[in-house]
């Protein structure tokens, strides 16, 4: 890979500003589901303090939450691209952002207990690679903190508790329940992405992949989106609110994909991120310069 | 509305201001608190001795950005974080220590209920995620602990606080705001499954 320092530059500049500047598609979300809030209420004071909270990150140019997460690279290269330097120049991108305190000493040795100074270590950051017949790359970012990522779940098809069957009906319930378990634990409002069908590891990483979709967009899937809307409007009479303190606004989105499966598993996982919904990506050329960004 | 005339607290937190609390009161909070997360809670559970008077204190939820800015310590960001984990060591804590506040975020228990009346204690709620909101709220760093044993997030930091906005989640009386919402809510998802109108494709 040619510009090993434009790259490292590129990937940096990606990193600050998931870290500073919330996505347009989500800010919008939070000014609407303001309005629908009650004047004087908790849940309406609390997303002024939201709203407030992202104008001030970006003013600041400082990390919108202290938990900056775990980093998840999403990588198109064309086809043959070194993805070996492209890893090495992200991770310098990630120890110089924590360097500069775009990014919290987030990164925990599990067996020793010590914290890792760069956020550079075995599982950190996380990548995925895909060639694509194009010319340039497009990187995605995601920044998932530990508050919300503990609150996800995952049900194995039938769940008899729940009186969840293998169909539409049943994946309602699992999705129903999943909301009802976290109360505002994930920092609500928050946005669900739904897998169904997958395995056990597939299954989390499709229902995380939903994150990277536009807040307002709708499945392509016809039946998919009409279950989308119903649950998204179910989870505002649960009266949940923003950080699970009342309110109608429990989600700002939900977004359901689904993956083939093997005849005897039948998994629904459902991943939460959190209001503070860090993403942001970018198409950058081969020698690793901004084309445009994306989000 | 009660919301719009928040209640002043200040340290140190007199048994008397925050017996009068009451959950669902909007509170700001100024005065010295005292940061703890996972490490600290393990470790004064544990017996570990205190380098601070924690009697009618407040024990913050929170891992902080902070970084060194000449001599000193600036405060990048700061929320809560979440204050399950901590549900197991906090009676003990609050007993031994004194501790008068909590704030965090995010459900809390029975356990903490508990603690709660039998220590004359609050849980406040912070706005989760809000870090630069209430990373303003910091006036100054006063002082740091265990930042060597514990690493920079997990440390005690010494922080002033001035009208840092938090909701009263758990009262003294142990009435708890967030169980409240919780059981509407189960309810709510029992009736919603149990409806006579299934998802059929």
């Amino acid at each position: 890979m040619k510009n090993h320092v434009q790259w490292e530059s590129s990937l940096f500049e990606l990193i600050r500003r998931t870290s500073v500047d919330l996505p347009c598609d989500i800010e919008q979300g939070l000014r609407r589901a303001c309005k629908t809030e009650k004047k004087s209420s908790r849940a309406r004071w609390i997303l002024e303090a939201l709203l407030e909270n992202v104008q001030k990150a970006r003013d600041n140019d400082a990390p919108l939450c202290q938990d900056t997460g775990s980093l998840i690279f999403y990588f198109q290269v064309p086809v043959g691209f070194d993805t070996n330097a492209l890893a090495s120049a992200t991770r310098l991108a990630v120890a110089r952002a924590t360097r500069l305190g775009y990014l919290r000493q987030n990164t925990i040795d599990s067996v020793s207990g010590s914290a890792c100074a760069t956020n550079v270590a075995y599982g950190a950051p996380t990548f995925y690679f895909e060639q694509c017949a194009r010319g340039t790359v497009d990187v995605r970012l995601l920044m998932k903190g530990g508050g919300c990522e503990n609150v996800g779940k995952q049900y194995s098809l039938p769940a008899e508790s729940l009186g969840a069957g293998r169909d539409l009906e049943g994946v309602r319930r699992c999705v129903l329940d999943a909301v009802v378990s976290a109360q505002g634990n994930g920092c609500a409002p928050g946005i669900l992405g739904v897998c169904i069908g997958g395995d056990r590891a597939t299954g989390y990483e499709c229902s995380k992949s939903q994150f990277l979709r536009k807040l307002d967009d709708k499945s392509p899937v016809k039946i998919l989106a009409r279950l989308e809307d119903r649950l998204l409007k179910e989870s505002k009479v649960l009266e949940i609110g923003p950080m699970g303190l009342g309110g109608n606004t429990a989600l700002l989105g939900l977004k359901i994909g689904s993956m083939s499966r093997v005849p005897a598993s039948f998994f629904v996982t459902v991943s939460y991120m959190c209001w503070a919904f860090r993403r942001r990506g970018a198409v950058l050329t081969v020698r690793g310069g901004f084309k445009k960004w994306l989000y | 509305m009660a919301l719009l005339k928040p209640r002043r607290l200040e340290y140190p937190f007199t048994p008397e201001q925050v017996g009068s609390l009451r959950a669902g009161q909007f509170v700001l909070v100024s005065g010295l608190v005292y940061t703890a997360r996972d490490r600290i809670h393990k470790y004064f559970f544990d017996g570990g001795k205190s380098p601070v008077d924690l009697k009618n204190a407040a024990l913050y939820h929170c891992g902080p950005v902070v970084i060194r800015k000449d001599s000193d310590w600036v405060v990048r960001a700061a929320g809560p974080t979440t204050s399950i984990r901590e549900e197991p060591y906090l009676p003990r804590i609050i007993k031994d220590h004194g501790v008068r506040v909590i704030i965090g975020k995010g459900s809390m228990g029975k356990v903490t209920e508990g603690a709660c009346k039998a220590g004359g204690c609050v849980y406040l709620h912070a706005v989760g995620g809000a870090a630069q909101v209430l990373a303003e709220k910091v006036v100054s760093v006063k002082g740091l602990y265990f930042g060597e044993e514990f690493g920079l997030a997990e440390a005690m930091w010494v922080l002033e606080l001035k009208d840092f906005p938090a909701i009263v989640a758990i009262d003294s009386k142990g009435h708890n705001l967030l169980r409240r919402v919780k059981s509407a809510s189960l309810r709510m998802g029992r009736k919603l499954m149990k409806s006579s109108d299934p998802f059929i494709p």
